[in-house]
Order: structure tokens, then sequence, then C-alpha cells
């Protein structure tokens, strides 16, 4: 019997501690176990047998942190050989009276993920990669991937078991006493991420005792599908007389999860601290019990690196505003590749609502898969929101899902058989709940049957490939009422039936609608309203819209959705002030000027943008800059040189001239004003070196005086800064480095632009410089701080 | 004995520290609400997690003998003058100050300021706290505490340490390729005990 036939009906039975018992025979702490493996193959197969004789069905192998970040190629084949041949040994020595199984174990990797960390996601998978072949090749009958706390590494580590061997894989996390992973996922976060790609169950382990455990594993039970495991600890460790040791019994351990598989649990061992008595009375406890039968929860959910997001709650709103179509300012955004625009696209939208954030960077002039996966790699980093992923291009699509934190909604699919063929098998090995389109070869039906028959046809095809119907997501298509006067009903009509007869949820773009006809909003709105009423599960939207905040607030409120009206209670006050900000538009040009510079000074953000806003009706840009802004910002640039305004007062100066500058690049780019700068400025912190709080600082001041700033990031080897130099004939260069460890680099990226870019002044700065070491370097200024940047900035290229 | 873990609830907040690490020199209105405003993000974040062993320790001439491990070192030979045992440390605020750090160096550099000298200032008195315990407990200790990349011994000791501490499966922490850690608001160190009292 494979073990994948054996898991479908039975309770099942895992190994218990490994490292508790090394230790008790002699293992040092700081001794790598796995080589235990070659150097005490006789007490590796021992302990091994007495798990099998009581009572596991299945061993992990002592390979834990068998990875090649520890051992090299020919070592880790070697561990994990014998590894495997040490289970498979014990295995033979004790008696058939039922199905046993060799698991190749893998734990985490010691490494921490970028960005968090230092190790990128491929490596990560690529290290995983090679433990899982060489498992493989010795004859692992399955793979456990266990203890993660990150859910990126994670989802390398599962990504590398399906790339590289069709075993069933058992996936555990360790939750933390809040429940949750130490990166912030929650249970129903890690079940959608690994029930999407295909995890055969899903658990947690270490960490906690079982009774501290047992809400994670309430909460796991309630929204897997796949069977869940749990292997706990023998509850906390204590040291006693100097020895370490845990305070659950084996009695009270099998009681616990005894209980839980009454509750459906069905996979159980033990971690730390367990002991073949352990497994003995777990057995023993849950001899008679009866395995609950697996229920497909069919749940609609998209998740991040921290949160699941579930359909058919409430509605949802997906943010539309990450994406350049009709948007000038967000076009010119991406064609300069200033991502920080996007990120504060996004923020924003989350701050107004928003559940999910839309994705689509697609323009001609620009390298769509690598765009799209810097923008969502970059997203994911700073929002907890789930990601749709927009795009026609299916290289950008593979990219991005591949290295997408989470599960991701993928926009989208449609009827027709290369949109599928293309979309489907993405969508199978990375998990992602896809929109698809109700049109075809021949295009938009325009009747409600013909819209459903297409659905239905995308629903059959999904399940060919292995996609249920609870990952489809339709969208009914929204046409301009203008052009066809029955376009609304045929759309909300098709969607009602999808949602009814196909169960399927249903997500719209709702603006089209109005396409054509004045007061568009009025249109949105209702239509918006109608669509909820249909049954709609998600509207693609503008979460800045009054109207549809509105509408969404009060369908929420009338349908009983939003508790004691305490939803739409707060939302009303924005709708408040979100009426046309009729106060700043009468606002005086005259008072607006010495409002803008005390807006500025005064760090006011939000002001100084408004009051901008509000000038440019009478003033030209540049006057603003020279009159306005850049006098306001040496007031406060020159208080800080006087040491009577501090770095905190100087950078929220600085936003706010930002917020004040992001008005004037609008009002130009709407005008097709060419904005003036200077530079451009090439600003990085060397290789090796991931703080860049400093180099940000730098680069907001500059900007505000007007220089283009090419920002290459953190941790840049000197290659790609020379590059950077070179392409654009750059006249100055800045290098940040904060640790001594990381000033050779800067020393040895200032040699390079010497020789390749001889024209190019670098100037550094960070923690760890002074001006003698700047010299010795050969750099050719030193600044103590971003402002002397600023001022040399000026006397090179100003 | 081998790695125990200890875990805090939120220790109290010393604003003037933290305001120094923001290079403010005295504390105005603004940025102190910059500072609370912070503070409310990041407050729930935190995890406040020490994973520790005890070590005998002998010196001779500049290595310093742990048993499991030794280190050469002039300064820490001197640090441990006198003590017969060493407890050695790493601490670790979360990843939630990084996370956050990351979002507003995007966002808002002022923010990023702030909450950069806000996990400063956790990590520090975490670690104070900590070491407060260890010298209650037995007695004298050796004043304050020794990290690597103080005086004379070199990052490179973090290899040693994370080994026999195993902070990366107790606590999470993990050593990047340049040494420093990750989550970043993370500190091991050594604490020297200068007569034997009593025991952890």
């Amino acid at each position: 019997m494979t073990f994948s036939e054996f898991l479908k009906d039975n309770i099942i039975y895992l190994d218990g501690g490994m490292g508790t018992l090394l230790q008790a025979r002699g293992l040092q702490p700081g001794e790598y176990p796995e080589r235990w493996n070659l150097t005490h193959p006789e007490i590796i197969t021992e302990i091994h047998r007495q798990y099998y004789e009581a009572g596991s069905h299945v061993v992990c192998t002592n390979t834990f942190g068998a990875n090649s970040l520890k051992f090299d190629d020919n070592e880790l084949e070697n561990i994990i050989r014998a590894a495997v041949e040490n289970a498979r040994t014990a295995r033979a020595a004790v008696s058939a009276d039922r199905p046993r199984f060799v698991a190749l174990d893998i734990g985490p990797s010691g490494k921490l993920l970028r960005p968090l960390g230092d190790l990128d996601f491929e490596d990560a998978v690529a290290v995983f990669a090679k433990t899982v072949q060489f498992g493989v090749k010795y004859g692992a009958d399955l793979i456990v991937i266990e203890t993660m706390n990150d859910s990126y590494e994670t989802k390398a580590a599962l990504l590398a078991a399906k790339e590289n061997s069709t075993l069933p894989v058992i996936v555990t996390n360790a939750y933390g006493e809040d429940g949750k992973l130490m990166t912030g996922a929650s249970p129903a976060a890690m079940v959608a991420l690994l029930e999407g790609m295909g995890a055969d169950a899903i658990g947690a382990n270490c960490s906690l005792g079982p009774k501290q455990l047992r809400g994670v594993a309430e909460d796991l039970l309630r929204v897997a599908s796949v069977p869940v495991v749990l292997k706990p600890n023998a509850g906390l460790p204590q040291v006693v007389d100097g020895k370490t040791v845990f305070d659950v019994t084996p009695a009270a351990f099998a009681e616990e999860l005894s209980s839980l598989t009454g509750e459906g649990l069905r996979v159980v061992g033990g971690c730390c601290g367990t002991t073949p008595e352990y497994i003995r009375a777990l057995t023993a406890a849950t001899a008679t019990a009866v395995p609950l039968p697996l229920t497909n929860k069919q749940r609609t959910v998209v998740s991040s690196y921290a949160r699941a997001v579930s359909f058919g709650e409430i509605p949802l709103l997906i943010g539309e505003r990450i994406n350049p179509t009709g948007k000038k300012r967000f076009k010119q955004a991406l064609l300069n590749n200033e991502i920080d625009y996007i990120l504060n696209e996004g923020i924003r939208q989350q701050e107004a609502g928003a559940h999910i954030l839309d994705v689509n960077v697609g323009l001609p002039d620009i390298d769509e898969p690598t765009m799209l996966k810097t923008a969502v790699c970059e997203l994911q980093a700073i929002t907890d929101l789930p990601l749709q992923i927009d795009t026609a291009d299916v290289a950008a699509m593979e990219g991005t899902l591949r290295c997408y934190n989470g599960k991701a909604m993928v926009n989208s699919v449609n009827g027709k058989a290369e949109s599928m063929h293309a979309v489907f098998p993405l969508v199978k090995k990375y998990g992602g709940l896809v929109v698809a389109l109700t049109l075809d070869e021949d295009g938009i039906p325009e009747t409600v049957e013909g819209r459903l028959a297409i659905a239905r046809k995308i629903v059959d095809t999904a399940a060919a490939y292995g996609i249920e119907k609870h990952d489809l997501i339709f969208d009914t298509l929204t046409m301009a009422v203008s052009a066809d006067a029955t376009a609304a009903a045929v759309t909300l009509e098709a969607l009602r039936r999808i949602r009814t007869e196909l169960g399927c949820h249903t997500s719209l773009g709702v603006s089209n609608v109005s396409f054509g006809l004045p007061s568009r909003e009025a249109l949105n709105g209702t239509f918006f309203a109608m669509a909820l009423a249909s049954g709609l599960s998600a509207a693609i939207m503008n979460p800045f819209s009054a109207e549809m905040q509105k509408v969404y607030h009060s369908y929420k409120a009338l349908n009983g959705l939003d508790p004691n009206c305490e939803g739409y209670i707060r939302a009303a006050e924005s709708f408040a002030a979100a009426v046309p900000s009729a106060q700043t538009v009468t606002a005086s040009p005259l008072t607006a000027a010495s409002e803008l510079q005390q807006a500025i000074v005064r760090g006011l953000k939000d002001k100084a943008g408004e009051t901008t806003a509000v000038l440019l009706q009478t003033t030209p840009p540049l006057e603003i800059v020279n009159g306005e802004i850049i006098p306001a910002l040496n007031l406060v640039g020159e208080g800080f040189e006087k040491k009577t305004v501090y770095l905190p007062q100087l950078l929220m100066s600085a936003e706010a001239a930002k917020s004040a500058f992001e008005s004037i690049k609008t009002f130009m780019v709407a005008t097709e004003a060419a904005p003036a700068s200077a530079g451009p400025f090439v600003l990085a912190t060397v290789k090796g070196d991931i703080h860049d709080i400093g180099k940000n600082i730098v680069k907001l001041l500059l900007e505000n005086y007007g220089f283009e700033v090419i920002d290459l990031g953190r941790d840049v080897p000197p290659e790609t800064v020379a590059q950077a130099v070179i392409e654009r004939h750059a006249p100055l260069a800045g290098l940040s480095a904060l640790m001594t460890t990381t000033v050779p680099a800067m020393e040895e990226t200032i040699a390079l632009l010497k020789e390749q870019a001889p024209w190019c002044k670098v100037i550094v700065g960070g923690a760890v410089l002074t001006k003698d070491y700047a010299d010795k370097i050969g750099a050719d200024h030193y600044a103590k701080d971003a402002m002397e940047t600023v001022r040399y900035a000026e006397q090179v290229i100003g | 004995m081998s790695t125990m873990i200890v875990r805090y609830d939120e220790l109290p907040l010393n604003v003037t520290d933290v305001l120094r690490y923001a290079g403010c020199r005295e504390a105005d209105a603004a940025a102190l609400d910059l500072l609370y405003a912070c503070w409310d993000e990041l407050r729930d974040g935190l995890t406040n997690t020490v994973c520790y062993d005890e070590f005998p320790v002998t010196v001779r001439g500049t290595l310093c003998d742990f048993g499991r491990f030794s280190l050469s070192s002039d300064d820490l030979a001197a640090y441990f003058d006198g003590c017969d045992r060493a407890v050695l440390f790493a601490a670790t605020v979360g990843v939630a100050a990084d996370r956050l750090i990351a979002k507003y160096s995007r966002l808002s550099p002022s923010k990023a300021l702030m909450i950069q000298a806000l996990g400063a200032e956790r990590i520090e008195v975490l670690c104070d706290r900590f070491c407060d315990e260890v010298a209650e407990r037995y007695g004298a200790s050796a004043p304050s505490r020794f990290s690597p990349g103080y005086g004379d011994l070199p990052l490179a000791a973090q290899r040693d340490i994370f080994r026999v501490l195993d902070c990366t499966h107790k606590i999470g922490v993990c050593l990047n390729d340049s040494l420093l850690m990750s989550p970043s608001k993370s500190v091991t160190a050594f604490i020297g005990i200068k007569e034997k009292k009593a025991k952890l």
C-alpha cells in the first residue's frame, strides 16, 4: 500500500523527537546530528526501530538540517543515503504487522529569506531541491517538511519537493503562542498557500505542547480539506538539577492528542522531548478511534504572508489603482521605475479599506515580466493584503506567481482554449484563485445563456487540470450601457445564475458600465448596488471613490453584514470628508503660498500636497518650487545644520515637500510639461550591506532639491553601480555603508568607478565612515549627513 | 543544561533613549507625536524572546575556553577576569520592527527612523532585563555584557554562538552571510559570572 492510499482512511502515527534522544546518547550541543547517520548508524537505526515498534507508521530520517548550506554536496549525499538506509534497516528489523514508511525529513535552511534575511527565494528552492533529489534517489517513501517558521521558506521547500519528486508531501509549521508563524502567517493563510500548491497533509509541530497547540489544530481543522497533522513538543522545557526536562507526561500527551483525533485530526506524532514511550501511549489511547472522514471545505480563498481572505462572508473590495490605464502619472512612474509611487498607491488603498490589491503594470514599452515581479515582491514586503496578479503575459504571470508569498488571485483566464491551456497549469502548480472571464473565441456572448455556457466550459476544463471550481471566480463582464441598453441586465443575470447554478463566486469591474456618459459615479454606484444584490462576491474598484464606499457600506448595513452598523458609522465620517474639498478649492492662492511654506516647515504631508494643488491653479510650477518649497526646505535644512532642528523633523519636512512635489509632478504630467531635474545622481548601499535608512534619507532630500535619483537599492554589487553610472553618464554617485565589514565593498566600488567612469564624482557616507577613511578608500567627498550630500551635489551638478 | 527559552511581556518604554537614538537631543511635540504613532504600530508585533545556556569558562592568556567551544580575544579574556562561568544568550524582539522599517523606508523615512530608534531601544531594554535577572539569580556578575564586535572579539564569533545556542531553531534568529542577524533587532552576548551562588 502506498502512503497516499493509506493516508485516505486511516489515523497515521508519525514518530517522536530525535534530538533529545541523541543528546542522551552523547550528542554535544553544537554538533551536527546529521553526521551521526554516518558515524553512529547503529544508534540512529535503533531509535527508528524503537519508534516503529512503538507504533509509528512513519519515521522521519535524521536529516532535519541536511542541506547544501551546511554540508558540501558529497557529504550531503552520503548523509542522506545513510539516513534513508538507517530508517529502512530499522523497518526491515520489525514485524510487518502494519504499513510502515520512511519519510525524508526537511527542516528549515537556517536562513531567513529576503527581504527579511539574506537568502534569495530561488536559492532557497535550489537548496531544498538538492536534499529532495538525494532523498528520492535513495528511496524515501514520502517527504516531511517540518518546523518551518516562515511561509516563504515553506513555499520554497514545497516547490522544491514538487519540482523534484512525485512523492507525497506532509508540511508542518512551527506556530508561536500567538497562534502564528514567526513571520506572521495564520493557520488559515498556511492552509491556503499549501493546499493551493498540493501538499498532501498540513499541520503544526514543535514550539509548544499539545495543550498550547490545540487552538492552532482547531483552526487548521476548520479550514483544511486535506488531513491535518499535529506533532507537539512534550510540553515546555524546564531545568531540573541542571537537566532539561519537559513537563507533559506520555499519558497526558496521548490524552490531549486523542481528544483531537475525535475532532478530525488524522496524522499525529511528537516533536522535542517526546520518546517512543509517548508514541506507544498515543497509539494505545487512540487504538479504537475511528478516523473522521475528510471533508472538502470548498473555500474560495486567497492569502498573503500573514493572512487568508475568504470569499462569501462579506463582499470584498479589490483595489484597482495599481494600473497605468488612463493614468499619465502612473505611466510616468512605471517608465521611470519609481517603485515607491506604486507602493504608496498600494498602502493608500489598504488604508481606504481595500481587501485585495490588483497589480497591473502592463505598458507597451516595459519589460512586463521583470516589472510585475518587482512590483509584487516590493508590495508583499510592505503590505499584508493578498495581491491579484493582473497580466495577459503568461511569462510575467508565471514568474510572479512563483515568487508570490501566499496564494494569489490571478487575473485572468477566459473561455478561449489557448488561454485556459496557458493559465491552468500555472494555477495548478503554484496555487491561485483565477478570475474567469465569460468570453471565448467568438467574443462576449450577448445573452445570459451564452455567458453561462462559457462558464460551464471553463469549470469543466479547469477540472481536467485538477483545479476545483471553488478556485474559479467568474467575471461576467461589464459593458457600457450607453452602447447597449440591456448590457447591465445581462451581466447581472449571468452573475446571479453563476452564483446559484454553478455555486461559484463572482467578481466585476463595475466602472465600464458608465462609459460614454456624464456623472459616471452615479451610474457606477447604482450598478455596484445592483450587482451586490445579485450576489456579487467581489468588486474591482477605486477605493478612493466616495460613491462606491457609500454603496458598499450601505449594502453591508442593510444586509445584516455590519453588526450595530459600526462599519457604516465609521465610514460615514469619510463620506463627509470626501465631498470635493470645497474649502481648499476656494482658498486664496495668496494665503496658500505662506501656508505651503508653513506646511513644509511643520512637516504636514497632506496639507503640503493639497496646498500645492491649489497654488498650481494660478502659479507656474517652477515659481512654486523656487519661491515656496526650496525656501521652506532651506529654512529647515539650515536649522538642522545649526542643530536647532533634529533629524525626525528634517525628515517630516522633507516628506511634506515630497508630497508638494508629487502634486507638481501630477500637474506637469497632465499638462505634458517636462519636469525639470538635475542629475542624475546614482545612489546605492554597497554589497553585503542591507541597511538603507540613511541612503533613503539622502534620496528623499536630493529629490526635494530637484535631483533625479537613480536608486539602486541595498546590497548592490560594484558592477551594477558602474553600469548605472555609465548608462546615464551620471556626474555623481553616492555610496553608503553602515558596517565596517562592508567598507571594503565600498572601496572596491570606488575603484571600479574610477576605472570605468572617471568623470563621476563619488560621495560616501554611513555610520562607520570618517573623512580620513573616505580619503583613504579614494572617495571624492565624505558627507557627514544628508544635507551635506545635497550641498555637495549642488556644487558638482547645480 | 541545554539552551533554554524565556519570553517577556511588554517592558517599560524609555522615551528619552528612543529620542536620542532618533537624533533628537530634546523632546518636542512633533517628535513625540511621531514616536507614539510609531509605538502604536510596533508594540503588538514585538516578541521579546531570549534563549540562553550556561558554560564554565577558563581563561588562559587570550583564550577563553567554554568547554564546548573557545574564543581568542584579549578584551573578552579581560572581561572574564575572575569569572568561573558564563551565560551566553541571544535575544530578539522579532521581525515586526524590520517589516515596519522596510515599509516606511519607502513611504515615510521619518517613521522609518523612529521605528529604527524604537527597535534599538526595545532590544536594549530586553537585554538589560535579562542581564538583571541573571545578576539577581547568580549573585555577582561582571559589569554589563560582552557581544561579538566589542573590542577585538570578531563578528565571526557569531558562528560559534549560533552553533552552540541553536538560536535559529530556538528563537528564529538567523545569521546572514555578512554575520549580521535577521531579525535585525537581535543581540547575542556573554555575561560573566563572578561567584557561583545559584543555578538558573
